[in-house]
């Protein structure tokens, strides 16, 4: 029989209600699945003892019949860059050694409110910042597909450890970032659906900042209908966040219906890259002959400045992280490494606490915004950034959603892409522009490369439209008819 | 404008991020690589362009200047590395 943490996030839902299995029951075979997959390097920090207590609370408020929705009862979970009360949280960095936060994040909290059962805290990119999980303070994550030759393989990033922990089966869905695309990315390459709402549309408050003007948290769940189910969890105003938006969470579950007769689907043929791999375009057209069928039109788009839309990414995060960051000055909480004088202990503790990318970008961040460079680089990156949006503008007046290759390439091994920045920067090239503008995106598995990797396809669609975006997705993902599994699943393989 | 070992080594001090001598020359050279790659922002035409505030087109709330969350200064010291009682610790600042 298989195991309960094989199941869906849906199916999860609908057993707990029927009274199949307990919460119990399904946070335990999660937990032995967290401990057999060790190997991949997935948690920080595991929290059985909270999922227990958890699981065992929602067991009883089922009892006494006042379940709290679809999330009570269900196993999740959180990537380490969540503040969550008591337990250590560590953004994968030196520099936060040690810190328990004595308050939880918003999001998280909701997710308890909900009634969802935390079974720990995963790994990621050092303050997020990385496409391959190998920046990590606590080492990579491996991807549970391997290559062609058996090789290990990256899971993506920045939310590498909680991408992974869906793929293997560990659990049906987790919390991610996305600030260029650290949900959507990973999730291309580990055969997963992951999503980046709409900026404002979830609480920023208590998640480790990185880049506050981009940043935004989503879920990773195995179909759109599980993501969509969790999002509802996640999102919602909280004026603890001046950026949250003042509007009402729709039930995105409901507009999953399964009709995108009329749907005006726009292609950017901007998107289509030199060197890019055939099978990434040919996966592409694929995708759009797929909504077709469906009743939907496709629509050739145009977005010049998409090119653009990276390297002004590197100007904007790395300028606001060097001001974000800069709160870790070894006295508040943390490392602290001291020195003869103040200055000298920021210094020593800094230079002890970042490592190399966060390093790179803090200095590309300080320089940018230096005296003499701050018109040159970062107003001119604002600029680009304004016609970008306006262009997104422009385009969905004549579009309800745009459909693009999630990643220019699947998984790649452990190690690849380290010696050159700008090479790694690359892999979030179609994500980063929906980040620019504010935008929600989805990422879903439609397809197998030569290699029997997973590749994605996303969905980006209207600001605050997600029920436009989740109907496309869905429609994707049924034609897709993505079974292919992993070769780690439910920590077995090998 | 390329950078040398010594506006790095400025730029570390700025960011208060101590980078050993050894380190500057290839650090300089990282650096140049990912401000090379970003110039060709100046391609873009951007006259009269307002640069962007926020994506989303929202008026930022105002809220009382009140105190809403306070009295418990042992959970806000507890994380420090150097503490003397409610307060946290530092090197020596004024002689």
């Amino acid at each position: 029989m298989a195991k309960l943490n094989d199941l869906t996030l849906a199916e999860a839902r609908d057993g707990l209600a029927a009274g199949d299995f307990s919460a119990v029951e399904l946070a335990e075979d999660c937990i032995a699945a967290m401990e057999a997959a060790r190997d991949l390097n997935l948690f920080i920090t595991e929290t059985p003892e909270i999922a227990r207590e958890r699981a065992a609370q929602s067991d009883a408020r089922r009892a006494a019949g006042g379940a709290h929705g679809a999330m009570d009862g269900i196993p999740i979970a959180v990537k380490d860059l969540f503040c969550t009360e008591g337990v250590l949280t560590t953004a994968a960095s030196h520099i936060l050694d040690g810190f328990h936060p004595p308050y939880e994040s918003t999001v998280s909290q909701n997710l308890i409110d909900a009634g969802a059962v935390m079974l720990g805290k995963t790994n990621l990119d050092e303050f997020a910042m990385g496409s391959a999980n190998m920046t990590s303070y606590y080492g990579p994550v491996k991807n549970p597909w391997v290559g062609a030759a058996g090789e290990d393989l990256v899971p993506g990033g920045s939310s590498g450890g909680s991408v992974a922990a869906v793929a293997a089966n560990v659990c049906p869905g987790s919390t991610g970032t996305d600030t260029g695309g650290s949900i959507r990315q990973p999730a291309s390459l580990c055969g997963v659906v992951g999503l980046k709402p709409t900026y404002g549309r979830c609480s920023r408050w208590g998640i480790v900042a990185f880049a506050s003007s981009l940043d935004q948290a989503g879920p990773f769940a195995r179909t759109v209908r599980d993501s969509a189910i969790m999002l509802k969890a996640m999102a919602g105003h909280d004026p603890k966040d001046s950026t949250s938006a003042p509007v009402e969470v729709p039930d995105f579950e409901a507009a999953i219906t399964g009709d995108v007769k009329g749907l005006r689907v726009g292609i950017p043929k901007e998107y289509t890259l030199d060197g890019m791999p055939a099978e990434i375009q040919a996966l592409w057209d694929r995708g759009a002959e797929w909504l077709k069928q469906q009743g939907a039109e496709i629509v050739p788009v145009s977005l010049p400045h998409t090119k653009y839309a990276l390297p002004a990414y590197y100007i904007v995060a790395p300028a606001e992280a060097s001001s974000n960051l800069a709160r870790y000055d070894g006295v508040r909480y943390g490392l602290r490494v001291d020195g003869d004088s103040l200055d000298e202990m920021y210094e020593n503790t800094r230079g002890a606490g970042f490592g190399a990318e966060v390093r790179r970008r803090v200095m590309i961040g300080t320089y940018v915004l230096s005296a003499g460079y701050y018109d040159a680089y970062y107003v001119k990156a604002q600029q680009v950034r304004t016609k970008i949006l306006n262009e997104f503008k422009q385009t969905f007046a004549d579009v309800d959603v745009l459909l693009t290759p999630t990643a220019p390439n699947a998984a790649f091994p452990i190690g690849a892409k380290m010696d050159d920045p700008v090479a790694m920067y690359l892999n979030d090239i179609f994500t980063v522009p929906a980040n620019m503008a504010g935008l929600p995106g989805i990422s879903v598995p439609a397809g197998l490369d030569a290699d029997g990797l997973p590749l994605g396809l996303q969905i980006v669609a209207k600001p605050f439209d997600e029920e436009t975006m989740f109907r496309a997705a869905d429609a994707l993902e049924r034609a897709a008819e993505f079974t292919a599994k992993p070769k780690y699943l439910g920590g077995q393989g090998g | 404008m390329a950078l040398d070992r010594d506006d790095v080594r400025k730029i570390a001090f700025l960011a208060r991020i101590k980078v050993p001598d050894a380190e500057l020359a290839p650090l300089a050279d990282e650096l140049n690589g990912i401000i090379g790659w970003v110039e060709q922002l100046s391609e873009v035409d951007t006259d009269g362009v307002e640069p962007m505030t926020s994506v989303t087109e929202m008026t930022l709330k105002s809220r009382d200047d009140a105190v809403s969350d306070a009295g418990y200064p042992d959970r806000v010291v507890r994380n420090a590395p150097d503490r003397a009682g409610d307060f946290y610790a530092v090197p020596k600042v004024v002689e």
